[in-house]
Order: structure tokens, then sequence, then C-alpha cells
């Protein structure tokens, strides 16, 4: 695709016949809207026949897809869905989701258009036909800037030499496309897809291909906010989401600066040994441990409630995860095993702080007067704080989406009648996750999805802004 | 802003003999105050220790255990026995679900591996066009959290009939996890000296050569962390291949564990013991012994963003 051209090509710099050549006359839109037309054209124009033959090949090779994959003969009634191509077809999809449900006919049944096919297959059809306009914004722009230059005397440049300056830095697209491919697969194509799911009526009453499904606008929206029983439960919900973020992440960085402290004392025997006893809840899988905690806590066979009927504190077995009259105790005993799930990542993390303040600055303070409490309040939480921030904030965000541990170990329970498919310990991760997998409701767990990547997001802009990360970029 | 900067060496979190914060008298009174006070230390180290160790024993106790339900499960059983993890991979999938979970776990740690690292140097060595903008949709990607990608791919392979794949859920794992790792690999790649790079370039190596023979190997401590972390998620996470998995021939460990201890609830429950030792063991070893590679990482994620 470099060099077609050929009388430019011997000497690209400096020839004296060049911008005549080129008809320096011409305003500088006039290629630019030639190429926005036909793709190619307005490099034609300039007398770049090689960058106009890559243009055109990109125009051509739309315009053929389409043709080939869709059904085009002359002199036939076009509709969309039975001759559209795979860039119109995928376009009609995307906007009606298919209009021929299934039916019985005395054939059998027909074979109805399936609305979340067609919705895919139209958003990768509108992908590919963004990065097409990429390469035709390239096109028109190219156009009128090289035009901009002639006119202004600038020299003249083969298509080839072009290409050659092109390919030298396309060594990094090269490196990243197998990533980048990944992810638009893999990645965005769902994120979008997941977007659109959003404001349709995709859900277990209206599953394709049996049915279709159609544009609801912002119905499921209305639905979550507005319905009492779906606001309520909504409400709730994210409440003692919220609740449970910052108590797990305030309990579990407090328990873990106080060890971290205890274990750095000098007093302390073996404080190798403590730590790595310490570590294990961290190093075993919190699946393992999140389920055997269930076990334990089991109302009806578990070791703590027969341990608290044989030593007497209570009369009969308690239900921790079942009992619907007391979703706090659910609550809190959950609070309780992150407690031991997590603090030893904040031990560890201060642990490594603590062995690296200076130990003039306490000899100082030391000789100042201060006291070991005033040590620990004044050095040591400020200097570990400005470290470990950036941790907590993301340990808040993955105690907001804390699937694991609330999941395995109270499956949401117990119940609560008050709510739409949750249970009172319910965070907004198991209740998107039941909502969607247990109960079909795609479109509203849709926009569950889009609620917390709302908050998620929000959080995570501004940890970012604080970190170098944006900066760098 | 973090007072550490993202340090390319790794360094011992804790010195344990440092001396610090001497009790500054040498009165008698005061002398037993400390020792006191080092008893209570030590008494509230052996509490806390205790709870820690409790859970963890009384599975591994359950797991030799002779009984079956969860009613006598113990913490030291009397006769202690392998048949629960003869049972375990005879009777049930669990050895196939092991296997499913392995074949996972390598193929996310080969696939994260490879690609993070080569995008992560990419990003950080090379100016291109669009550089900054694609960077920015990483980050962008990277704050959606992975399971609600899950849920979308999981509607469009249910629709185009993907489901039950172990092999796609490998790539839906890498993918979701490839913008965080791309971020911790540029960035640790942002903190080597470009001057080896220039030399190298100087004397005439080509760029991917720089990448193997230069950047790769300095690479390691970031490599090592990305690679842990790919390998041993597989096994312990539970919504992507609860939602892309189907038939029981194709489940992986964390799933099968599940099941087991919420149909059959108490009854088999040393199956799901020895099962859930079985699964453990392999994971809390590899991170005890490489916690100082674990914790550093997770520090130089957190500066990054």
């Amino acid at each position: 695709m470099t060099t077609t051209e050929t009388p430019e090509l011997p000497s690209p710099a400096r020839t004296p016949r060049g911008p005549e050549r080129a008809r320096p006359g011409l305003p500088t839109p006039v290629p630019g809207l030639a190429s926005a037309l036909v793709w190619g054209a307005g490099q034609l124009i300039n007398r770049q026949v090689g960058k106009a033959a890559f243009f055109f090949a990109f125009f051509a090779g739309t315009v053929l897809w389409e043709i080939v994959s869709g059904n085009y003969y002359a002199g036939m009634e076009f509709t969309p869905r039975s001759n559209g191509g795979f860039f119109v077809r995928g376009l009609w999809g995307l906007f009606t989701l298919g209009t021929q449900p299934r039916e019985m006919t005395l054939t059998g049944l027909t074979e109805g258009d399936n609305s979340i096919v067609l919705m895919a297959n139209g958003l990768i059809a509108l992908l590919t036909l963004a990065l097409l306009a990429i390469v035709w914004i390239w096109s028109v722009r190219d156009a009128a800037r090289y035009r901009a230059a002639l006119n202004g005397g600038g020299q003249t440049e083969a298509s080839g030499a072009y290409f050659g300056r092109l390919w030298e830095g396309a060594f990094a697209y090269i490196a990243l496309s197998p990533g980048l491919i990944l992810l638009v697969f893999m990645s965005v194509l769902p994120v979008l897809f997941g977007i659109l799911v959003a404001f349709t009526d995709y859900s277990r009453d209206n599953l394709p291909p049996k049915n279709l499904v159609g544009w609801v606008g912002l119905e499921n929206f209305a639905t979550i906010f507005t319905v009492p029983s779906w606001a309520a439960t909504f409400g709730g919900i994210l409440v003692w989401t919220l609740v449970w973020a910052v108590v797990a992440t305030v309990t579990t960085y407090a328990a873990g600066l106080l060890i971290a402290v205890l274990l750095a004392s000098k007093r302390v025997k073996f404080p190798r040994m403590w730590r790595s006893i310490y570590l294990l809840p961290w190093a075993v899988p919190a699946i393992v441990s999140a389920l055997v905690f269930r076990s334990m806590f089991n109302g009806q066979f578990g070791p703590i409630s027969q341990w608290l009927v044989d030593v007497g504190l209570t009369d009969e077995r308690v239900y921790w995860f079942t009992d619907p009259t007391s979703p706090n105790l659910a609550r809190g005993v959950a609070l309780l095993v992150n407690l031991w799930l997590g603090f030893p990542f904040f031990m560890a993390l201060v642990g490594g702080v603590l062995a690296n303040i200076p130990d003039s600055y306490y000899e100082a303070a030391r000789i100042d007067g201060a006291g070991p409490l005033q040590q620990f309040r004044y050095i040591t939480v400020p200097i570990v704080q400005r470290t470990v921030t950036p941790l907590i904030i993301l340990a808040f965000v993955h105690n907001f989406n804390n699937f694991g541990v609330i999941y395995f170990l109270t499956e949401g329970g117990p119940d609560n009648v008050d709510y739409r498919f949750a249970g009172s310990t319910d965070l907004l991760v198991t209740w998107l996750f039941k909502l969607t997998l247990d109960n079909r409701l795609y479109n509203i767990g849709a926009v569950m999805s889009l609620v917390i990547f709302v908050i998620v997001g929000s959080i995570s802009v501004l940890n970012l802004n604080r970190t170098k990360a944006i900066r760098e970029l | 802003m973090a007072a550490t900067p993202a340090n390319p060496e790794l360094r011992p979190p804790v010195n344990p003999n440092r001396p610090r914060r001497r009790g500054g008298t040498v009165e008698g009174r005061q002398r037993l105050r400390d020792g006191a006070t080092g008893v209570l230390v030590h008494l509230v180290l052996v509490i806390v220790a205790v709870i820690v160790i409790y859970p963890l024993m009384w599975v591994v106790g359950s797991s030799f255990g002779p009984g079956g339900g969860l009613a006598n499960a113990t913490p030291i059983p009397e006769n202690a026995t392998f048949d629960n993890y003869l049972h375990l991979f005879t009777q049930t999938n669990y050895g196939r679900w092991y296997l499913n979970s392995l074949y996972v776990a390598t193929l996310n740690m080969i696939g994260s591996v490879t690609l993070s690292a080569l995008c992560g140097w990419v990003f950080a060595r090379i100016r291109f066009r669009g550089r900054k903008a694609s960077m920015l949709g990483i980050l962008i990607l990277q704050m959606f959290p992975s399971f609600l990608t899950a849920i979308a791919v999981y509607m469009l392979f249910l629709n185009f009939g993907l489901l039950d794949s172990l092999t796609g859920l490998a790539l839906v794992s890498i993918a979701a996890t490839l913008p965080y790792n791309t971020w911790l690999m540029k960035g640790y790649t942002d903190n080597l000296p470009a001057s080896l790079d220039e030399a190298a370039a100087i004397d005439g190596a080509s760029r991917l050569t720089i990448f193997r023979k230069i950047i790769l190997p300095l690479m390691r401590p970031m490599l090592t962390f990305v690679a842990i972390t790919s390998f041993t998620m597989p096994w312990m996470d539970f919504i992507l291949p609860r939602l892309l998995l189907q038939s029981s021939g194709k489940q992986t460990v964390a799933l099968g564990l599940f099941q087991m201890i919420t149909d059959q609830y108490s009854n088999d429950f040393t199956t799901f013991a020895a099962g859930a030792v079985a699964l453990a063991l392999p994971i809390t070893i590899l991170y005890i012994v490489l916690q100082r590679h674990l914790v550093t990482g997770a520090m130089a994620g957190a500066e990054k963003g």
C-alpha cells in the first residue's frame, strides 16, 4: 500500500514544478469536501494517487461489504430487514430491535427476529462504522491540510514518503492491537450492550426469540425510583451498602493499624511468628473462609449456636443469618466476619510503612515530652494515613462491591418481606446478581449496573484527581 | 501524593528487630508497669491469634473427621481419617473441577502477563497519536466493576450460544483485568531508566528486542505480581464462572464448593471441608511465600490509581 505513484516518487522535496502540478490556486476546503463525498477524491485533486487509492479502498470496501452481505438486486422492493447488508440491517436491527415475532404457521414455527442478537449485531456494525468514521475524518483532514500547506508555499510530499512515515509510527498500534481487540469485544461491547439493555423491556416476561424486545426509554429508571416497592428496596439497600462500606473499611483499617503498631512494639516476643499467623485470613481464599464462617454460624447445626446453648448464654439456638426478626444481628455478624477477613491486609501495609518511619521522629517527640499515645496520635497516624489513603479508598470501593462476603456468608438473608428479590444483608451488587441470574430481570439489572457504575465511578474520579495517574497521562 | 514513591526495589516491609520507643526510665515501678503492659500486649496477641486460627483449625479438623454432618464437625477429630479426601476425588467431580480451574488459571496468567506487559510498556515508552485518549479510555473501563461487564457478557453469550466454554471464561477474565494490569505495568515501566533503552537503540537493537532483553527482565517484580494475582483469581472467582459456565463437567472449584455447601448442607459437610482445604492450601502457601510481592504490588496499584 506504500508506493503506487510514479512521477513524484524520486524527488519528493524541492521540485520547482511541484506546487504547479498540484494546482496551487485551489481554495483549501475543496479537496476536503471532495474527500468527504468520495473518500480519497481530495487526495486525487491534490495529485497524491497513492493516498487516494488507500482511502478509496476503505470506501469501496465498506460499500462492497454491505452489498455482498445483503440481498441487493435491481428492481426489487427494498426493506432493511430482508435486503440490508451488514451495516444497513445492523443499524435497522439496533433501531427497531426486530419487527417479526416468532409465529406458528401452517409450515411450522417461523423464524422470528431475535431482538438481542439484532441489538448486538447492530452494535458491532455501529462500532465498525465508528472506526471507519475515523478513517473518513482522517482522509478529509489530510486532504484539506495538505492543500493548505501547499497554498502556504509548503513542499509536496509523495504518498510513499507519507506512508513510510506512518509505518514508523505504527509500531505502537500493532503492539497494542491484540489487547485492544480483546478489550473491544470483551469489555467495550458488553458495556455498551449493558447500557442499551437498561432502556429496553428485556426480562423474563419478554424473552427472545419467543418475544420481541422493544425500546422503552426511561421506563426502567422510573420503575426503580418511583414505584414504591422498588424504590423502598433500592433505598434500603443503598443505605445499608453505604453503611457496610464505611464500617467495613474503617474497622478493618483501624484493627490493622492497631495490630501493626502492637507488633512493631519492642516488647513483643517473636513478632514474625505473630505476623505470619495474622496474615492467614488474607492468604486463605475469601470464598473458603466465608463458606467456613457460614457453616460455623449455621443456625441449626453450627458450632457457635451449639456452644452458646451449651454454655447457657442463650436458651435456644441463634439463627444468625436466617432470622427475619433480627436483620441487624446478621448485619453485625457479617461485619465481624469481614473484619476477620480484612484486617491482615491493612496490617501488612501499615507494617511496611511503620518500618520506614525514622526513629529520630519519636526521639524528638520524647525529648519534647510526648507520651506514647501522643506519639501515636501525632506521628504514627499521620504518616501512615498519607501513604495508605489511596488504598483506603480502594478498599472502600472494594467493600461497596463486596460480593464475596455477603453472598457466600448470608446469600443476602435473612428474608425481608418489604424488599423485592432481596434480603436484609443484600448489597447493591448481590441484589443485582439475583435480579439478573435468579430472576432474569435483565432490564432492571442493567439499570442497577449503571447506578453502581455512577457511584463507584465518581468515587474513583475523586480519588484519581488526587493521584498522579491523571497528571502523568 | 503518597509519601513513598513506587519503589522498584521490593523492600522487606517489617524489620522486627528495629529499636523503637524504648521506655526511657530505669525506675523499678516503671519497669513493673512495662512488664504488666508486656503481659497485656501478649494477652491481646494470643486472643487475636485464637480468633484467627480457630475457624481454620475447625475446617481442617473437620476435613479429617470421620463424621459427615456439620453437627459433629470438630477442630480436633478423635479418629482422624483421609476418607473425606478419598471420597472427594473419587465420588465427586472435584478432580474435574480442579483441572478446569487449573486450565482457566494458566490461560489467564499467560494472557494477562503477556498482554499487560506489552501494552504497559508501549504506553510508558512510545509516544503515539491517540495515546492519551486510549489511556483515559482504559482508566474509565477499569472503573467499571468487572462483574457489570460480566452480566452483559452473560446476556451476549446466552443469545449467541457461547456459554459453557472454559476458554471463553479465560478470555473474559483476561479482558476484565487487563485495564488495571496495564496501568500497573505502565506505572512500573515509567520508573525504569530510559537511558537503558536509548543505549540499546544506539547499538541497533530493534524495539521488540529492547522489550524482550532489557525491559522484561527489569519488570520481573511486577510480572510476578500480575502472574500471581491472575493465576489465583480464577480459583476464587465466583461471579464470572457462575454466569458463564453451566454444565456440571465444566464447573470450577469455587462453583463446585459453593454447590456442595448449599445442596447437601448438613449431611456432607466433611467432604466440603476436604474440598475447601484442597483449594485453600496451595493458594495460602503461595500467598504467604510471596506476600512481599503482593503487598508492594497492591501499593503500586493504589498509587497509580
